[in-house]
């Protein structure tokens, strides 16, 4: 063989790790938005903002020599928190009125403008470095096209797309979640409380933003009150590219978008690489909105 | 709050009803005042401001016409507002055109993409349309970002002549400048006025109101989203030509989502489907960060903050209010008279 | 020759078949009334006829044009208009404009009369006015007309519905359910008012549950069950048809008759 060939080969993997690697956490972070439209039929413009809030939780804790496994903890209570108070003050108000959908979703993105403003006045709006955590387990990868961070960012976010999915299907909340998803009116005619339903399903969709921020952020090693607004809009890529509103349907379209985008960047070149995700995004938008597991809604008349 | 909200609107509706029975002379007088603000001799910045003022109105009177009366939210309008800026820029700068054909040609490349831009509706509505949108801007950012050739990428483009009309310049210093976004200003407001007051505009608002009904009723709904997205297009790139003059420098940077949410988020404030509003709210949002220095690190949670109150408790804008005034018929119509003519024997008259 | 005939058309939604083999035909000047259970599939043909829904098998002729799975635009355009179960009116619009929409399809300038105000604009706007005036009159609701629709009380808004359907010059008008929320006084008024429109040339194919309008109105009703047609007549006709009778559970049609 020639060693070209082998190059080229090396060069295939890597963008395939990579890919795969940045793709999980682009489906942990679809889940967000799969989840609440699932209940609520809304896209939660605000994921994105909630993604870099909860990266900026842990690097504050960190800033004061915190344990970073408590800073971690502290990051998913908060952003889980922060989740909730959205939905509480800003769209149940909106829901109890009966406004339009596009009311609740300009509601989605001002409160995505206010968090990832007053990062930018409480935390700066340069770019910060991040510790690395992902690579303090040591672990003998030499001689393989996948690098530590990568492996890490992979298992650390599948275990957690399990551990969702089982929330999700093997729970009496997931079980409720998922009544309330098929007909919400029903599924409080059953004695199912649905606002807290719509409390937990935003607390999950928080606290797996949070973690997919501080894993990213600790991909990159950089954190900046900007940084969830292209993750934001990839991730939504993902969850509707896989079909918004399925489990299964996040986890694929996270994985399609971080690999397509691994190679073309690869094999096209680099700057266009963030143009990527919304060029895919308007193309299935306009040949397949219900993405490739999606359900089909038939409108009434 | 209902309540709250009924007062206001009845309080304006009032005074709006009665300024309307005098609104030429209201008009006039307002312009006139307007005209003179440059005699007053005030510092630059001050009318810097207004013309930013004039420049994010028109802004809004374009996102206002998909947005606003029918019913198709952008957050994607930062696109248009660079596609008119660069266009103008590169002709001026490295074709050698002159100003106005310029604008022209921003108007007409961005109404192109308008059109592209609306072809989305055939397909996709409502929240996904919006992420169209914004796709579309953020494509449009990297695209101007990455065609160093043309654009000088992130360097943006330098030194861009001040506006010229008939070989003299527009500047802050003679009021050129101030008087041409005026007269843009009033041009678009006039262009605007005169289309949604149509059966092009009853359309628009049929599409924002209920689409499906609006398409049973023979409205070809496809076609007038498109338009509405056409139009409002070239409105946005010929304020994107003037501003790339105005300010004499362009980058990447001066065009991005921040700036599609100051646009909708006057859209929104001052009312959407209204002209009145647009108006107001860019008085408001543009002048608010100039007037409160203090509070400018602030400037975009207060647009986010915007955003959600205004949803939350005056969904309408501030001066979106109902007219309490009678539908106004083209002349020549007297409704009284024809709804007395059809008075007795209604059967033995075909009723069209 | 039929205004409308309607030959075995099939529609299934997913599994679900909602119309089977579903043949009818209306003739000009008819007051035709469709009946059912809920659920029959009535509202169902309705949207096929205005194009909301495609069908699979079958065909609809309209004055001798295939007009199945064309799309609504062109369907009215060719005069079959209607109005909804749900009202569907521009509640944030006027009356008067509500109406003005209906004749938006018959308007004839385009973008450039209206921005530069030709003769041609103001004709037509001076007409489509005029008409829409007189619809609103000739339906009772001329002192409604500068009202915005959402203000008005729920039997006036079925009227300006009406009133938006005829306005696109339609033939055929398709009523969804009219004195559906209507009290005694105001059914009464539409029956009257729907005969008017039979008398001034229209046809009229019309969804009912209220019997007393259908037994006092129709000319012809059919009957829809679970996606077939179950019975065709005259109103005595159907009032005596066993298996209508059966459908209903028996008596409503007869105490309706009696």
């Amino acid at each position: 063989m020639y060693p070209g060939m082998q190059q080229k080969k090396l060069m295939f993997w890597r963008y395939m790790f990579n890919g795969l690697a940045v793709g999980m956490a682009y489906a942990l972070v679809a889940v967000g938005y799969s989840l609440v439209f699932g209940i609520l039929r809304l896209i939660n413009f605000s994921h994105g903002a909630t993604y870099t809030f909860g990266a900026h939780v842990v690097l504050f804790f960190i800033g004061y020599q915190t344990n970073i496994w408590l800073a971690l903890s502290a990051s998913v209570l908060f952003t889980g928190i922060l989740a909730v108070g959205t939905n509480k003050f800003a769209l149940e108000p909106l829901r109890k009125k009966k406004s339009p959908p596009i009311a609740s979703l300009i509601t989605t993105i001002g409160v995505s403008y206010i968090i990832q403003n007053l990062l930018m006045v409480f935390m700066g709006s340069e770019r910060k470095s991040f510790p690395n955590m992902l690579d303090i387990p040591k672990l003998d990868l030499s001689g393989l096209p996948i690098t530590e961070p990568q492996f890490f960012l992979f298992t650390i976010s599948f275990a957690l797309f399990i551990i969702l999915t089982l929330i999700v299907h093997k729970t009496s909340i997931g079980l409720a979640m998922r009544a309330v998803e098929q007909n919400t009116k029903a599924a409080h005619l059953m004695g199912i409380n649905v606002n807290q339903v719509i409390t937990f399903t935003f607390f999950l969709g928080g606290a797996s933003a949070a973690i997919a921020g501080v894993l990213m952020a600790g991909y990159y090693q950089l954190v900046y009150p900007t940084m969830g607004f292209l993750i934001g809009m990839k991730a939504f890529t993902a969850a509707i590219l896989g079909g918004i509103g399925v489990m299964h349907g996040a986890f694929a379209g996270g994985l399609i978008v971080g690999l397509a985008e691994s190679f073309a960047s690869g094999y096209i070149g680099g700057t266009y690489r963030d143009a990527f995700a919304f060029i895919i995004l308007i193309i299935i938008l306009i040949i397949k909105p219900t993405g490739l597991f999606g359900k089909k809604t038939i409108t009434k008349v | 709050m209902k309540n709250t909200n009924q007062v206001i609107d009845n309080f304006f509706a009032d005074i709006s009803n009665s300024i309307r029975k005098n609104r030429i002379i209201f008009s006039v007088a307002l312009l006139t005042v307007v005209a003179f603000i440059p005699a007053l001799g005030l510092p630059s910045y001050i009318l810097r401001i207004g013309v930013m003022i004039m420049i994010y109105a028109i802004l809004a009177l374009g996102l206002n016409i998909p947005t606003g009366y029918t019913g198709q939210v952008s957050i994607g309008h930062a696109g248009f507002f660079s596609i008119g800026a660069y266009t103008s820029a590169i002709l001026v700068t490295q074709a050698g055109w002159s100003m106005l054909p310029a604008m022209v040609a921003a108007a007409a490349i961005a109404g192109i993409f308008g059109f592209l831009l609306g072809l989305p509706t055939l397909r996709v509505s409502g929240t996904y349309l919006s992420i169209c949108t914004l796709g579309f801007a953020e494509i449009v950012r990297m695209a101007v970002l990455n065609w160093d050739t043309l654009t000088n990428g992130p360097m943006g483009i330098k030194n861009i002549p001040y506006p010229t009309v008939f070989g003299v310049e527009m500047t802050l210093r003679n009021y050129g400048a101030y008087y041409m976004i005026l007269v843009m200003l009033v041009m678009t407001s006039v262009f605007v006025h005169l289309i949604i007051n149509s059966k092009i505009g009853r359309a628009f608002r049929s599409i924002k109101e209920d689409e499906l009904a609006s398409m049973m009723m023979g409205v070809f709904t496809m076609k007038y989203k498109i338009l509405s997205f056409v139009l409002s297009a070239i409105i946005s790139g010929m304020a994107g030509a003037f501003y790339a003059h105005f300010m004499r420098y362009i980058d990447p940077n001066s065009f991005t989502f921040d700036t599609s949410i100051l646009i909708l988020s006057i859209v929104i404030l001052g009312g959407m489907g209204t002209m009145r509003g647009m108006f107001l709210g860019a008085i408001i949002l543009v002048s608010f960060p100039e007037a409160l220095r203090f509070l400018e690190q602030y400037r975009f949670v207060f647009y986010g903050l915007v955003l959600v109150i205004m949803m939350r408790y005056r969904p309408q804008g501030l001066l979106g209010w109902r007219s309490k005034s009678p539908y106004e018929f083209p002349k020549g119509v007297d409704p009284d008279k024809i709804a007395r003519g059809f008075n007795n024997s209604s059967s033995q008259n075909k009723m069209i | 020759m039929s205004l409308l005939e309607i030959t075995s058309i099939v529609k299934k939604f997913g599994g679900l078949t909602a119309l089977n083999n579903v043949s009818l035909h209306i003739e000009e000047g008819e007051i035709v009334s469709l009946i059912g259970p809920n659920g029959a599939g009535k509202t169902t043909l309705f949207n096929i006829l205005t194009g909301i829904n495609e069908i699979m098998h079958g065909e609809i002729i309209f004055e001798g044009k295939a007009i199945q799975n064309k799309p609504p635009q062109d369907i009215v355009k060719l005069g079959i208009s209607r109005t909804f179960q749900n009202i569907r009116l521009f509640q944030n619009m006027r009356v008067v404009e509500n109406v003005l929409i209906g004749t938006h399809i018959n308007t004839e300038y385009n973008f450039f009369d209206a921005l530069f105000r030709t003769k041609k604009h103001r004709q037509q706007e001076i007409l489509k006015a005029e008409t829409a005036i007189r619809l609103l009159k000739a339906i009772g609701l001329e002192h409604r007309m500068h009202d915005y629709a959402s203000d008005l009380s729920y039997g006036e808004q079925r009227k300006v519905e009406i009133a938006r359907a005829l306005a696109t010059g339609c033939k055929l008008i398709l009523l969804d359910e009219p004195a559906a929320g209507m009290n005694q006084q105001e059914s009464a008024n539409l029956l009257m008012f729907i005969r008017e429109l039979r008398d001034n040339g229209y046809t009229v194919f019309l969804i009912e549950h209220d019997m007393n309008v259908i037994m006092n109105i129709s000319d012809r009703i059919y009957v829809l069950d679970y996606g077939v047609m179950i019975a065709e007549g005259k109103p005595e006709e159907i009032a005596n048809n066993p298996e209508v009778i059966k459908a209903y559970l028996g008596g409503v049609i007869e105490d309706a008759v009696s």
